[in-house]
Formats: C-alpha cells, sequence, structure tokens
C-alpha cells in the first residue's frame, strides 16, 4: 500500500512539471506537436526540391553530360533567347488560363445549383457525380475522350449522322482545351460549391427585403462572397494544367509541346538534369505569383 | 524491345546525345587515316576468354521489359544452370546509368540499343567478348556481325540480337498507288495526315531523303552533317511541320492515328503495319527509294562481370534460331540469325518474309542504322554537328 502511493506520488511527480512547462511555455506544446510533421516537410520535400532547383543553376559538359558544378544562369538565357521555349511557355500558360476561365464559367452554376437550389438527397447524388469521375484512371478518361474525338469518332459520327460536315478537331489545341476543362472541372466545383453553401441566406433574405430581385441578389451578394472560391477552384485548374504533360501527348497535334514536355525530355531523353530544373523554375514561378494575386484576392480563406 | 511499351523506347533512344558526347571525347585526339579509324575504347585491350567454363548459377541481366521472357529463359536454366535475374530498364540511360563502373559486379550483361551502344564502349563499362564462342554467330547476316555501332576498328563489345527498319507506312485506300519515295511526307497534298516518330533521330529520315533530292548538299552519311547540311534538314522539316497531325510517341499511339483514319501516311517500325494488317486495316509499308532508317539491339558483357560463363551461354542461346525467331515473334523485331527464317515460318507462317528475315545482304545497303550523331565526321574532320544540337534542332521543330 505504502509502496503504491509512493509510486503513484513518484509519477504524478514526474508528470506535473512537464504539465506545468506547458503551462507556462505554451509554444512548446505546439512545437512539440509540430515538429516532427515540419520536418518531415522540410527535410523530404523541400529539401530534395531545393537540391533540384539548385542544379539549374548548373550546366552539364556536352561532352560527357556530366554536371559541372559552376553557378550559371545559361539555362535560362537560353529558355529566355530561345523563340520555341518563349512558345512553349505562352502556350502553357494561355491554355491554363483559358481551361480555368472555362471551369469557372462551367462550375459556377452548377455549384450554385448544389448549394443552394437542390434538396438534401439531390445534393447528395450530385456530389457523387463530380466525384466519380475522380475513381476512374486519368488515363482512361483521356483516351476516352480520343475516341470520341479522333477522325472516325463518336462526335464525327454524330455530327455526320444529321448531315453535318465533320470536325475533326482530334489532335488539335481545341481537343486539349475540352480535355482539360473536363479532367479538371471538379476541382473548380467543390470549391465553388463550399464558398456558395457558405453564404449566410439571412443576407439573400436581407436582399430581397431590399427589393433586390433574385439575379441582383446573386449579382451583388453571393458572387462577390464567393469569387474566393472561385479563385481557390482556379489554383487547382491553374496549376494543373500548368504542370501537366500526358494530355498533350496523347491528344495533342503536332505543336502541342508543353513545359512538362520539355522537361520530361530533358531528364529521360537528354539527362539534361540541369535545364530541365531551370525550366521547371517557370512554372514555380508562375505559381508563386498566381497565389499571390489568389492570396490577395481572399482564396485561401475560401478554402 | 520495341513494340507497345513505347514511352521507353521514345526515352531510350535520347541517350545517343551522350553517346555522342562520349564519344566525341574520346575520338577527339585521334587523327583519321583512312577515314575509318576510331578512337580506342578504354577496355579494347581486354582480352576475352577463349574457352566457356561451366555456368557460375546464376546471371544477372539487364533488359528491356520482356528480353528476358518465361518462353525461352525456362529451358535456358533448365540447360546451364544459370539462374536468370533480369532488372528491367525503361530507358537506355537507365541502362546506362546502371551499368556504371562496368556494372559494378551487380550486373553481368545489358541489351543495350544502338543509341546506348557507343556511350557504354566509351565509358569502358563494358569489354570485348569473343564471337568464336557463340556458335551461330557464322549464321549471322553479315551486317550484324560487325555493325558500326557495337564493333569499333574490329572489336565486338557484343553480340547483336535483333533489329528493325523504320519504313514507310501508308493506308492503300488514300494511296491506290503506291508511294515510292519519302518525298510523300513532305507534299503539301497530304496536309494533316502525315505523322512522324516524335524524336531527334527522325531528322536522320530528312537528311537520308535530302541526300537523294538535294545531292548538292553532298549528304553521305544521315547521321554525320555539315552545319549546312543540317540547317537544310531542319529547313525541310521545319516546312513539313504543318503537314504533320501528330508526331507519335509510341507505336500504339501510331497504330490508333492509321486505324482512325487521322493519319494516312508516316513513318513506322514493321511491327505497326503488322498489327494494323491483322486488324484487316488497308495499309502497307515500303522501303523507299532512298533508303531508310534503322536500329539494333547488342547483348553487351559488363566490365565487371561475375557471372562471365553464364553470359557466354546465355548469348549463345539467345542467338540460337528457335530463340531468335521465339523473341522476333513476340517483340515485332527481326532477328539477326538468318537460320532463324524457318523457325519463324513454322511458328507463323510468312512473318520470315514480313519482318524482311529473309533479307538478302544488299538490303543492308539502304537500311541506315541509328548511331550517335558526333562532332567528328568520318574523314576526322570535326565538322559535323552533335547530337546535342539535333535534340535542341527537334525540339524548336516540333514546339
Amino acid at each position: 500500500m505504502a509502496v503504491t502511493t509512493a509510486g503513484r506520488l513518484r509519477k504524478n511527480r514526474g508528470a506535473a512539471p512537464l504539465q506545468s512547462l506547458f503551462w507556462r511555455l505554451p509554444w512548446l506544446r505546439s512545437a512539440l506537436l509540430l515538429v516532427p510533421p515540419l520536418a518531415w516537410f522540410v527535410l523530404i520535400y523541400l529539401a530534395s526540391l531545393v537540391l533540384l532547383l539548385i542544379t539549374a543553376f548548373w550546366t552539364i559538359d556536352t561532352f560527357t553530360t556530366q554536371i559541372i558544378q559552376v553557378w550559371n544562369l545559361d539555362n535560362f538565357r537560353l529558355i529566355l533567347s530561345e523563340p520555341a521555349y518563349r512558345l512553349i511557355v505562352g502556350r502553357t500558360v494561355g491554355l491554363a488560363a483559358l481551361v480555368t476561365l472555362t471551369d469557372a464559367v462551367l462550375a459556377f452554376p452548377f455549384a450554385y445549383f448544389m448549394a443552394r437550389v437542390a434538396s438534401r438527397r439531390a445534393q447528395t447524388i450530385l456530389f457523387a457525380a463530380v466525384l466519380l469521375p475522380l475513381w476512374a484512371s486519368y488515363l482512361a478518361r483521356v483516351y476516352s475522350w480520343i475516341l470520341i474525338l479522333n477522325h472516325s469518332g463518336l462526335l464525327n459520327w454524330s455530327l455526320q449522322s444529321i448531315g453535318l460536315p465533320p470536325a475533326n478537331i482530334g489532335y488539335t489545341y481545341v481537343a486539349m482545351w475540352i480535355v482539360f476543362s473536363y479532367i479538371w472541372l471538379p476541382f473548380m466545383i467543390i470549391p465553388t460549391y463550399a464558398a456558395l453553401e457558405r453564404v449566410p441566406e439571412t443576407l439573400l433574405e436581407a436582399a430581397a427585403d431590399l427589393g433586390a430581385p433574385r439575379w441582383r441578389a446573386v449579382r451583388d451578394v453571393v458572387l462577390p462572397l464567393a469569387f474566393p472560391g472561385v479563385v481557390a477552384g482556379s489554383i487547382f485548374t491553374f496549376s494543373l494544367t500548368l504542370g501537366d504533360y500526358i494530355t498533350p501527348i496523347l491528344v495533342g497535334g503536332a505543336g502541342s509541346t508543353f513545359i512538362g514536355n520539355v522537361v520530361y525530355s530533358n531528364v529521360g531523353v537528354a539527362n539534361n538534369v540541369p535545364f530541365a530544373a531551370a525550366l521547371a523554375i517557370v512554372p514555380v514561378g508562375i505559381m508563386a505569383v498566381y497565389l499571390l494575386v489568389a492570396q490577395r484576392l481572399g482564396a485561401f480563406e475560401a478554402l | 524491345m520495341r513494340s507497345t511499351e513505347a514511352p521507353a523506347l521514345w526515352v531510350r533512344l535520347g541517350t545517343v546525345a551522350a553517346a555522342a558526347l562520349i564519344a566525341l571525347t574520346a575520338c577527339g585526339s585521334t587523327t583519321s587515316t583512312g577515314g575509318s579509324t576510331a578512337a580506342q575504347p578504354p577496355t579494347a585491350n581486354t582480352k576475352p576468354p577463349t574457352t566457356v567454363g561451366p555456368g557460375e548459377g546464376a546471371l544477372n541481366l539487364i533488359a528491356w521489359e520482356g528480353y528476358t521472357d518465361k518462353s525461352w529463359v525456362d529451358q535456358f536454366t533448365a540447360n546451364t544452370g544459370c539462374k536468370v535475374n533480369a532488372k528491367y530498364a525503361g530507358s537506355s540511360d537507365e541502362m546506362v546509368s546502371l551499368m556504371k563502373g562496368g556494372g559494378s559486379g551487380q550486373w553481368d550483361m545489358v541489351s543495350a540499343s544502338g543509341d546506348a551502344d557507343l556511350r557504354l564502349i566509351y565509358s569502358g563499362d563494358v569489354k570485348p567478348m569473343n564471337t568464336a564462342l557463340i556458335p551461330d554467330f557464322n549464321n549471322f547476316q553479315t551486317y550484324f556481325k560487325a555493325p558500326a555501332y557495337n564493333t569499333i576498328n574490329g572489336i565486338h563489345y557484343g553480340i547483336s540480337l535483333q533489329w528493325g527498319p523504320n519504313t514507310l507506312l501508308y493506308s492503300t485506300k488514300k494511296f491506290p498507288n503506291p508511294p515510292t519515295s519519302w518525298a510523300a511526307v513532305y507534299d503539301a497534298s497530304n496536309k494533316g495526315l502525315v505523322t512522324a516518330y516524335d524524336y531527334p533521330i527522325t531528322i536522320a529520315d530528312a537528311a537520308l531523303y535530302l541526300s537523294k533530292s538535294q545531292p548538292s548538299l553532298g549528304i553521305k552519311d544521315p547521321y554525320e552533317l555539315t552545319q549546312k547540311q543540317f540547317d537544310a534538314t531542319v529547313a525541310l522539316l521545319k516546312q513539313q511541320r504543318p503537314l504533320i497531325k501528330k508526331y507519335w510517341g509510341t507505336a500504339g499511339d501510331e497504330i490508333t492515328l492509321f486505324q482512325n483514319g487521322d493519319v494516312t501516311i508516316g513513318a513506322a517500325w514493321p511491327y505497326q503495319t503488322i498489327q494494323l494488317k491483322s486488324a484487316g486495316g488497308a495499309f502497307a509499308d515500303t522501303i523507299p527509294i532512298e533508303g531508310a532508317t534503322g536500329w539494333g539491339d547488342t547483348w553487351m558483357l559488363a566490365t565487371n562481370a561475375t557471372h562471365p560463363n553464364c553470359a557466354y551461354l546465355w548469348t549463345a542461346y539467345v542467338s540460337t534460331p528457335k530463340v531468335q525467331a521465339l523473341q522476333a515473334l513476340y517483340f515485332g523485331e527481326t532477328p539477326v540469325n538468318t537460320k532463324a527464317c524457318a523457325e519463324m515460318e513454322a511458328l507463323q507462317a510468312g512473318s520470315c518474309a514480313q519482318y524482311h528475315a529473309d533479307a538478302p545482304g544488299s538490303y543492308f545497303n539502304t537500311i541506315h542504322f541509328w548511331k550517335t550523331p558526333i562532332a567528328t565526321c568520318a574523314d576526322g574532320s570535326k565538322n559535323c554537328v552533335d547530337y546535342s544540337q539535333w535534340q535542341t534542332a527537334w525540339t524548336s521543330i516540333t514546339a
């Protein structure tokens, strides 16, 4: 009995200092909680990324393809001076912007219906419908578009059977635009839906009380409040398109090279990792600017 | 290797660049006498064995996926007691990096393609092999006994395995009169119906065409181009760009393009033609009057191989007509052993001719096998455009 009590006392005495330490230094508890995941993130993720990006400032010996660790900006100079790379960067960013815009236009009414019109049951069904394609492989979904868009595909067949000329948009920019917009649409719908759902009904009632018709309330109340959600969604659609290199290979035509394709061929084919790293910094830079703007627009509060 | 598993194919050719570069350093100090003496690779003086002893019980291979298929490996293991452990490489680059340090004692052989060969040879990672220990070597097509991509100054750095040409594939519906020249793929009347292989080495196809259509350029070897010849070739390809529907990266891609009627003409491997025809399509291929480019694979022996006897036993085994035929039909490529023809016919009637396994020696004068473009031309001058420039040019052509 005495032993047990003494043991319990000792145990209590052992725990108490730690607890009081936490009480006196509240940051210590958060530090202990955060250090493992942060260490993981910094060491495993950021460090490896930084190591890769550092090589962008090196070059390879064109005779041996060994990396020469001499600091220089040759790779960046080549990206800026070679018209082909400017064209590729411009194409990638342009299409990413177009896809983002398309998805925003398509997603908003859909998300609005889901969040504010549909019944609880219909909402669940629509949610499943939005997420369903994500269960299928990316490749399967892109290939299915090839079947629709190619020369003897479903689209041309349908057009011809109603007496219209074939569209022939397979392996063109249009095909890439359609496929990208389709693939990333769920990533726009979900944040937009989340933002729309958070718009308080009371504000709409207030707008109605003040005599605003429904469309006016949507334009002046719902739209500004949901906009950060759309911007949040655009981060996904923009960055995912910016980094993609599979869709251009599969549905793009001649001259559909994206930044990712050049990075891939420089790593895998030419063994020129420094140049690939330099080119990979381009989308990183673009996204940094994009995220800054998105943050200004309140996208992160909407997430 | 050369089949539906195509991203890998696409990638592995890339090593040509590095190969070029290494070859270049190696060749740099050489003054060519008679135009054919290349620099000696580091392992040139390593004497290969003159006899094959008993197998060491194991053999570690780096191979293209499926090059060590059960259907012929099991019999080999039963015959020799050498247990085959294969690692499938996804690209020539991966093969070269795995083979660093002469295989590091970990790997015995690699089934390298022509574009990786020079790189492996000049970095000293592979060593000469004794062809006398390969009984079937005498049955090889003469060309493949000593092709430029694996034999330097008469020393064999490996034993040829399989090869294939890059033919002109076309739809017989669109072309009732078969095209006879590569000119068809540069003809504006075929706008939007042409395809080409998405790889820098495709520049050689255009150079080959120019060597005949514009003799004034003086192109003798499509892999050895002076700046002027190279610029003319690139200009031709840029002019061709608007005619191209899509550049193909994988054999499967090209088959889909032809099958759906998106393209009707373009360079292809025999594999694609055979697949399209067997699916009942109206397609045919030809080696145009200008000739064609081609590719070849080689089994190479690691400098630090720990199972050399098993390696020789394996090379001898895969060179036999039966195994050559099995592998050829499995992958849609052509055996180097002329005796394999009968075996192919036995397995699949008509396949020998389909794959040109019975081609006469003169056929190989029309095939210009892939090799690394290097700065040193055949005449010893350093006026040729090296592969890194091929690559940059290809990016700007297809961008």
